[in-house]
């Protein structure tokens, strides 16, 4: 299951009230720009061949050429209203979708913050009671067929929020708020990935949506709301205080210990999450040995540092992570 | 000092009047030529090549120059298609290829689409109009010299690295100074300050000369559709290239100085960036695409051997599509959250663009089918053209919809958008018209048989490149991403891209080989070798330094056609100093007498002077204050007013 994901980054899923609309609308707009190009290649072809055949290459029209085909005269006129007309009827048509995705998106019976940062999503599950919300990072888990909306901040630079196959997408400005809302219609995992430059690791800048059906979502989210797994054995101790008391603990929040920073991703249930570094590896203990111990290597530019664990710390560490799911 | 005698004055004028010599029934010929020569030919030596004000000479200077820099982009854009043949490759790291596309793009637009116009329409609008020089042609020179040294700046930063990584739209506030410390970013503001000035100043030319240098007779009506093209062009030059130099100072002063236009945290607005940016990168694409258009409806016209079709559709559609360039820069906006009443509008007006364009398209191929056309190379390119921004154009139909932009904006499938439009609109239409004047700029015809493979390879490679990352833009790939992960679908995609974008290099270089080849080795070119209309084919292949011993008088928008055998002149120009004609804006009816400047090396000592400004202050605010006093001298001692006394005679006529 792990890998799935990486299938579902196409604009072609059909998995969402907005990616369907867009795939109707495409298939439109496909449809009437295929006959207006037919129709340039035909008068193009039947021009070039046309006098070709008269054999009479150099000669230059004489007079003073200001005479014109009356038939050529009757064709533009009509050429600009058959153009005309597409465009208004294409104008329409787009104007007709964007208001039934604006409807679709009318009622949203849930709301998520994800705020972009160089380069992960951090993504923040609001609801009117305190104790019930939630904070996780790249990874975001929605209800199947339930408008949820999205709103979208950035903590630095500009990001852009795009899952292809559920909607489009939007940019997360700083300074400003705004939002998009989703109705997945498919329960299976996306991928989705930032759309605008931002800088260095603007290409790992990706994200997982788990759509599952209702009460698996609601399980989900009293899973995520329990503070971390509490040590059980000795290595897995170990990794603890190294995870509480070394740099992870200044920029990692891990639920229910004193690690409390507030500047990289949340780890309380980070095991429980298919990919590490913003989705561009698969979880796993191999991938995740290379990203604690050198993750400038592998995604140069991160803000997370290469502290240089040694290999014991390094081995408790990952034995640590691998217990917070 | 003798006070003045205004009787001794009176004599002195007649003895000048008597002393000079004017074109006409008695002095004509080789005689007239010579003397035409002495008047208009530069010092010869480095400096006389430095001070140069001639069209001719500064127009191909651009050319070259721009293709030059075409090269390097290309050089770029091949490494990034390597890097991204196949996924999860690291071949050159992330920061690398950021500054890859970075300077491709930049250069691309900055530094060779909107040059080469410029530089083709210097050399040959004088030529065209019938005409012996631009306009203000000192501004002319320090135009060439402004470009080259931005150029120079740019291309100089990224071979010490510190070139721009921030995107060719440099987005605020990933180029502000929290997110882009050290140079890089102001050497790509510095570069927009110095191209915006050297547009400004070649649009300032052209609109004067289109305006007022045309043939007695040319009156607007007449004009041939490619000076149409030019006026509309370099007008929006004028309207545009503020609204880049306003958001670029104010990058450069947040930067510099801390003022924190762009800076949220400090209720500056990132939005504000993108509304300047685009007010002016917008029209900036139709900018690049309408000369091509004007190239188009020459070679068509010349190829097919009539008149372009309805010639007041085309020249409003021109006019149409410049006004309307302005209306529509939110669609590169559409995801930051506007209002949706707003972004309707300006679906509305997207799609609008594409009257004016099918119309002229309709022009050009009923031209075809009315006329007889001859398949040669430059009509190829007309054709490629046709078969090529069809497809972008309507694909630019298809992104003018908000829901679909949603999905689409910032993919791939906008890159192979913009290409099949500034590649398929631009470039093929520059090739052909390369072709069509090379002759006419060297006085040799290219090959006929290098040309051909040259455009099937170029022709069929772009279609190989570009067609492809429409589906990877809907498989979900993100434009300017370093790498993408395997398993999306977009592997064969890519691999076709890079493939293609080889072949497209390949017939560059098979364009250049063919170029230097015909140079030395080509065929001879008679004065009109294409059998064309227009008057820059009624003189020699080169033209002479002073173009036309004698200005043409033009009675049709098809003068060469129409008087096959002899041109009607005017005469009556000094031929003992550079003299051109002004004619009135509409009408062409002979105005005024123009002397015209005398080569000068103070363009270019302005230049410099105002280069070495802009660089230094990259590194400290105080540069503007200290390296304005240079400049201020230079351009003083440019303006300098040289002759105080009365002119020998009135230049009224």
């Amino acid at each position: 299951m792990s890998f799935d994901y990486q299938k579902y980054q196409s604009a072609f899923g059909n998995a969402g009230v907005g990616n369907h609309q867009f795939l109707v609308l495409f298939a439109i707009f496909l449809a009437v720009c295929a006959i207006m190009y037919v129709a340039v290649i035909l008068f193009l072809v039947g021009g070039l061949l046309r006098r070709r055949r008269a054999g009479e290459a150099n000669v230059v029209e004489s007079g003073r050429h200001l005479r014109s085909d009356p038939l050529m005269r009757t064709g533009l006129i009509a050429w600009g209203a058959v153009v005309g007309i597409g465009l208004v009827a294409l104008a329409i048509a787009s104007f007709i979708t964007d208001r039934l995705d604006a409807q679709a998106a009318a009622q949203p019976k849930l709301t998520i913050t994800v705020t972009g940062n160089q380069w992960w999503w951090d993504v923040q599950y609001n609801a009117s009671d305190p104790s019930k919300t939630l904070r996780t990072a790249n990874e975001i888990h929605v209800p199947l067929g339930i408008p949820t909306r999205i709103i979208l901040r950035s903590n630095d630079v500009i990001h852009s929020f795009w899952v292809p196959s559920l909607a489009g997408k939007e940019d997360l400005i700083p300074g400003r708020e705004t939002d998009i809302t989703i109705v997945p219609q498919r329960a299976v995992i996306f991928r989705g990935q930032c759309a605008e430059f931002c800088g260095v690791q603007h290409a790992h800048m990706a994200l997982v949506v788990d759509v599952d059906p209702y009460p698996e979502f609601v399980n989900w989210w009293q899973r995520e709301l329990r503070p971390a797994a509490a040590p059980t054995n000795p290595l897995v101790l170990a990794g603890y205080r190294v995870a509480t008391q070394r740099q992870c603990a200044s920029c990692h929040t891990i639920a229910g210990t004193p690690a409390g920073g507030n500047v990289g991703p949340d780890l309380t249930h980070f095991a429980s999450r298919r990919s590490i570094a913003a989705g561009m590896m698969p979880m796993s203990e191999g991938n995740l040995y290379g990203w604690v111990a050198d993750p400038q290597s592998i995604k140069p530019g991160t803000k997370m540092p290469t502290i240089g664990l040694e290999p014991d710390e390094l081995h408790a560490v990952v034995a640590y992570l691998e217990t917070l799911k | 000092m003798t006070p003045y005698d205004p009787r001794a004055d009176e004599q002195r004028l007649a003895r000048e009047r008597k002393k000079i010599v004017r074109d006409g029934p008695d002095l004509t010929g080789a005689r007239l030529a010579t003397r035409l020569e002495r008047a208009w030919n530069r010092p010869p030596g480095l400096l006389g090549w430095l001070a140069t004000v001639d069209h001719k000479e500064i127009g191909r200077r651009y050319i070259v120059t721009a293709l030059i820099f075409l090269a390097l982009g290309g050089a770029l854009a091949l490494v990034m298609r390597l890097q991204l043949a196949r996924p999860d490759q690291d071949l050159v790291g992330a920061a690398r290829f950021n500054e890859l596309f970075t300077m491709h793009g930049s250069t691309m637009m900055f530094l060779f689409a909107v040059p080469v116009m410029e530089g083709v329409a210097v050399y040959l609008i004088p030529l065209m109009l019938g005409t012996r020089s631009t306009a203000f042609p000192r501004l002319n020179a320090f135009s060439y010299y402004m470009y080259l040294f931005g150029g120079l700046m740019l291309w100089g930063a990224f071979v010490l690295n510190v070139g721009p990584d921030i995107g060719w739209f440099a987005y605020t506030p990933l180029s502000g100074p929290q997110f882009s410390p050290g140079k890089r970013a102001d050497v790509w503001a510095q570069m927009i300050t110095f191209t915006e000035i050297s547009a400004l100043a070649a649009a300032v030319v052209l609109v004067a000369t289109i305006l007022k240098c045309r043939a007695p007779g040319m009156t607007l009506a007449r004009m041939p559709l490619y000076a149409w093209a030019m006026l509309v062009v370099a007008v929006m030059i004028i309207f545009s290239m503020p609204a880049v130099a306003l958001a670029s100072s104010m990058l450069i002063s947040d930067r510099l100085v801390g003022t924190n236009f762009f800076n949220a945290w400090e209720h500056g607005d990132n939005l504000l960036w993108q509304h300047l940016f685009w007010f002016f990168g917008h029209p900036e694409v139709y900018i690049i695409f309408l000369p091509a258009t004007g190239f188009v409806s020459v070679i068509v016209e010349t190829f097919c051997r009539r008149p372009v079709f309805a010639y007041p559709v085309v020249v409003l559609a021109l006019i149409s599509t410049g006004i309307l360039a302005f209306g529509l820069w939110v669609h590169h906006m559409f995801a930051t959250g506007l209002p949706r009443v707003g972004y309707s509008f300006y679906t509305a007006a997207s799609m609008t663009v594409a009257i004016p364009t099918g119309l002229q398209i309709f022009c050009w191929l009923a031209t075809m089918w009315d006329g007889r056309p001859r398949l040669q190379v430059p009509m190829l390119y007309v054709i490629g053209f046709i078969v090529t921004f069809v497809i972008g154009g309507l694909s630019g139909v298809i992104i003018a919809s908000v829901p679909l932009d949603l999905e689409l904006h910032d993919t791939y499938f906008i890159v192979a958008h913009f290409h099949y439009v500034l590649i398929g609109g631009a470039v093929f239409p520059l090739l052909g018209a390369l072709t069509y004047w090379f002759p006419k700029i060297t006085g040799r015809m290219m090959d006929d048989t290098l040309g051909k493979i040259g455009f099937w390879m170029i022709f069929l490679g772009f279609q190989l490149a570009f067609f492809p990352m429409h589906f990877a833009g809907l498989l979900g790939m993100p434009r300017r991403v370093y790498t993408y992960p395997a398993g999306l679908g977009l592997e064969l995609p890519n691999l076709l891209s890079t493939i293609g974008a080889f072949v497209v290099g390949a017939s560059v270089v098979l364009f250049v080989v063919n170029a230097l080849w015909s140079y030395f080795r080509g065929v001879p070119a008679p004065d009109n070798p294409w059998g064309a209309s227009s008057l820059e084919w009624a003189v020699s292949s080169p033209p002479p330094v002073y173009n036309f011993q004698h200005i043409p008088v033009v009675e049709s928008r098809t003068p060469l056609w129409d008087e096959p055998d002899e041109l009607p002149v005017v005469t009556g120009l000094r031929v003992d100093e550079k003299e051109m004609l002004m004619t009135t804006v509409v009408a062409a009816a002979p105005d005024l007498r123009e002397p015209v400047p005398l080569p000068s090396l103070w363009p270019l000592i302005s230049a410099i002077a105002t280069g070495v400004l802009f660089i230094s202050s990259i590194f400290s605010p105080w540069a503007v204050a200290v390296g304005a006093i240079p400049a201020a001298i230079a351009l003083t001692a440019w303006f300098w007013p040289k002759e105080l006394k009365r002119h020998p005679e009135p230049v009224l006529s």
